[in-house]
């Protein structure tokens, strides 16, 4: 057996990679430990479809304290967060968090962010990066940090748990449940779980209801394993990195470095939402302005294969026209049981509904293009009103 | 039924005189992660040691099966097709992949189990 297309790499276990606080408890747990951008994680505890069906039908635990934790603050903050993102972080109010775009110049995207805005003034933000792209993020923010805007990578000192499934607000031993009950979508408060202050965020990357928790890195092993005891005997699993992936995908959740790069533009990743032209200036609004006046030449659409036929990233995708792009997320998806995949195509070459084709492991299977997201889970959308 | 050999290529073979079960190691299946499919060949079909006969596609990759010896393919366990996921619980039980009818010898670049060991400590 040889692995022909292995993506995330056999385990690569060295010394030099990156572990979070967890590290022991993931090993403990059963953890096959692999190499993800640097960082040793957890790719499963006990098998992916257990911990992936338990994000869908209860709820997992998943440690991404990996990746980067960015404080801003300063005299100036506000406008430059406002001038570096693609969305309007002007009508963002405290203890709301916001997803965007940072883009360059010329409108690819150097990384998708989440930007919480604190109540600590109007200059008070907490961002969110991609693990792989963290120390690039920094030198860009800075470069472009006017004086008196501060920033400060906070990784090491504060971790991130994600709980996440329909019934993660239940099994959140949280002291005042009523608290997080009233947590909107995409908003956050202080709190307590299992005794210690934790920032609690309704937000997450698997489409399900859930939380991210911010917890200083001394005391996240006491959460970690506060969540796990009072949350287990009701079939929540400590979920890994092949759970995260398959749970973001069937949301059809955009993977950096994947779905998107610094060579795609926002509207060519279906993220136009996130771009606020209207907003003001900010860097790449120029070209991302001729983009949407022009129309993007590419767009993400989704597939479905037949069992057994799980399209990889890279795979060309094919029309009854022709070639048409090519595949940058594909799994198997144990929920819906059969494959999915993302395909960045040529605009209008392949329709919800149509038959396309998809090269998997040398021949081209048959695959139906699909409405986006593959599945819609439990998490409230940002239209729908906090139960009372 | 003499013990279990191993390949570098991670299958693993027991020969009960000419019949030669075939299938891949736990320590294939633990990198593998969740298998999905198995693409098989039909019984009949004569293979070469170290020639291709199928793929084993997991949540992570997609890899190439190698017969670790030459002869005519007797079985396939027909189970796979719906239960893949027993190459993960049981690869040296239920998980069995083929059957051969041995052409010729058992190849002498086999490992035993310490040997084998050795060698997948090596690779990590």
């Amino acid at each position: 057996m040889t692995w022909t297309t292995t993506k995330t790499g056999a385990p690569n276990l060295t010394a030099s990679l990156a572990r979070t606080p967890l590290y022991d408890r993931h090993v403990a747990l059963g953890g096959r430990m692999v190499d993800f951008g640097g960082w040793e994680l957890p790719q499963q505890y006990t098998s992916i479809r257990d911990e992936h069906l338990a994000v869908r039908k209860v709820a997992g635990l998943f440690d991404i304290s990996h990746m980067g934790r960015v404080v801003v603050k300063g005299s100036g903050a506000a406008g430059f967060v406002q001038g570096l993102v693609t969305n309007d972080v002007s009508k963002l109010e405290p203890h709301r968090a916001l997803y965007a775009l940072m883009c360059r110049e010329d409108g690819g995207v150097l990384d998708d962010l989440v930007i919480y805005r604190g109540a600590d003034g109007p200059d008070d933000f907490l961002i969110v990066v991609n693990a792989s792209n963290r120390l690039k993020d920094l030198e860009w923010m800075r470069a472009h940090a006017p004086s008196g805007t501060e920033i400060e990578d906070r990784s090491q000192e504060l971790s991130l748990l994600a709980f996440q499934g329909p019934r993660a607000q239940e099994l959140l031993p949280s002291t005042a449940e009523s608290e997080v009950e009233s947590i909107p979508y995409f908003g956050f408060r202080d709190g307590e779980v299992a005794g210690t202050k934790v920032v609690i965020s309704r937000t997450g990357y698997t489409g399900e209801d859930g939380f991210e928790l911010f917890i200083d890195s001394k005391e996240v092993g006491t959460v970690w394993d506060a969540i796990l005891e009072h949350a287990s005997p009701d079939g929540a699993l400590p979920a890994g990195l092949g759970a995260r992936d398959a749970t973001r995908l069937e949301a059809a959740l955009r993977l950096y470095g994947n779905d998107m790069d610094e060579t795609v533009n926002p509207y060519e990743a279906g993220l136009g939402w996130t771009v606020k032209l209207a907003k003001g200036d900010f860097i790449g609004r120029r070209a991302l302005a001729l983009v949407k006046e022009e129309g993007p030449k590419r767009t993400l659409v989704g597939l479905k294969t037949a069992p057994g036929d799980i399209a990889r990233h890279g795979a060309t995708v094919f029309s009854q026209e022709g070639q048409v792009g090519a595949v940058t997320s594909g799994t198997h998806s144990f929920f819906l049981g059969h494959p999915i995949a993302l395909a960045m195509v040529e605009v209008a070459s392949l329709r919800v509904g149509e038959a396309a084709r998809v090269d998997v492991r040398g021949r081209e299977a048959s695959a139906e293009v699909v409405q986006l997201p593959f599945y819609r889970g439990s998490a409230r959308s940002a239209a729908a009103p906090v139960k009372s | 039924m003499a013990g279990r050999l191993y390949t570098k290529t991670h299958e693993w073979l027991t020969a009960d005189g000419k019949t030669v079960t075939v299938g891949i190691t736990d320590f294939a299946q633990a990198q593998l992660g969740d298998v999905v499919f198995l693409e098989l060949p039909n019984p009949g079909r004569k293979l070469e040691a170290g020639e291709s006969f199928g793929v084993v596609e997991s949540v992570k990759a997609a890899s190439d099966l190698y017969s670790p010896v030459s002869g005519r393919v007797s079985a396939v366990n027909d189970k796979l097709a719906g239960k893949p996921e027993l190459i993960n619980s049981d690869p040296y039980g239920d998980g069995w992949i083929l059957k051969l009818e041995l052409a010729g010898e058992l190849p002498k670049d086999t490992l035993d189990e310490a040997a084998y060991k050795q060698f997948t400590e090596s690779q990590a």
